[in-house]
């Protein structure tokens, strides 16, 4: 954290490395949240996915 | 009529136990998108807890003792997840419409939350008794002064951004993301816009307790 932060330049665009790696994780893991099916649970199960 | 006895009656009608620690939820509520509000409290929670052992060994303790610096990267790293799950959880209320219904005010709260938390942030960088803070705070203040709160809100004066960070600001978002809980289990969680369309009522009674768990 003492050192500079690497940046990305694209034409206007500027955003630091960190920020970048943040973004992605944030769209990655709510891709994943909403494409992973959610584990039902055994009791509802037995009743037969009431 | 008291106004406790006002009081009582109205939460009595609208906010049942079933409503305010319900055993299920409706079926489209089994997604892990639902998870990550839950996620946002949970960093909040260890926030308050790595936040009061800080307040309470002082600074030199977390610039120059191993433990101190410990709880120092776990007060730091539970802000990162606290904002990343809260933005996630934001997304998720915005791709859902999450004020239809008569839900106006559980998004207007929190949206009011991520407000405070912000600012509670900023005084949290401000806080840090490090070259960094001072950093920030000597370019914070030109943004203040140009908004007119500089006078009121001396982000060089650290003794009132420390106590704006361990007192009124983390009970601005304790009160305020429990006026957002509250709001969630009085209306219930919104019906994805499918289902909403076909003119199902509003009330927490529908969405809480009608569709049975998957």
């Amino acid at each position: 954290m003492n050192g500079a932060a690497h940046y990305f330049h694209w034409g206007f665009i500027q955003i630091s490395a960190a920020n970048l790696v943040v973004i992605l994780l944030m769209i990655l893991v709510f891709a994943l949240a909403v494409l992973v099916p959610f584990p039902s649970s055994k009791r509802h199960d037995r009743e037969g996915g009431e | 009529m008291s106004l406790t006895h006002a009081l009582q009656q109205r939460l009595t009608e609208n906010l049942s136990y079933e409503d305010l620690l319900p055993e299920e939820q409706p079926a489209y509520v089994h997604s892990y998108v639902y998870l990550f509000g839950a996620a946002t409290i949970a960093s909040f929670a260890l926030l308050m807890v790595t936040g009061i052992i800080l307040a309470a060994f002082g600074p030199q303790w977390w610039h120059f003792d191993n433990a101190g610096h410990f709880f120092n990267s776990l007060h730091f790293w539970a802000v990162q997840a606290f904002f990343f799950f809260m933005v996630l959880h934001l997304w998720t209320a915005f791709f859902q419409g999450a004020w239809r219904d008569g839900r106006g005010l559980t998004w207007v709260s929190g949206v009011m939350t991520f407000g405070a938390s912000v600012l509670t942030a900023f005084t949290g960088y401000i806080s840090q008794q490090n070259f960094d803070a001072q950093w920030i705070a000597i370019q914070g203040k030109d943004a203040m002064n140009a908004i007119g709160a500089g006078a009121f809100f001396n982000l060089l004066n650290f003794g009132q951004m420390y106590g704006y960070h361990i007192f009124l600001l983390p009970v601005l978002v304790s009160l305020l993301m429990g006026i957002h809980l509250t709001l969630v289990r009085f209306k219930g969680v919104v019906r994805p816009y499918e289902e909403s369309t076909q003119a199902a009522p509003p009330t927490s009674a529908v969405t809480a307790r009608e569709g049975a768990a998957v």
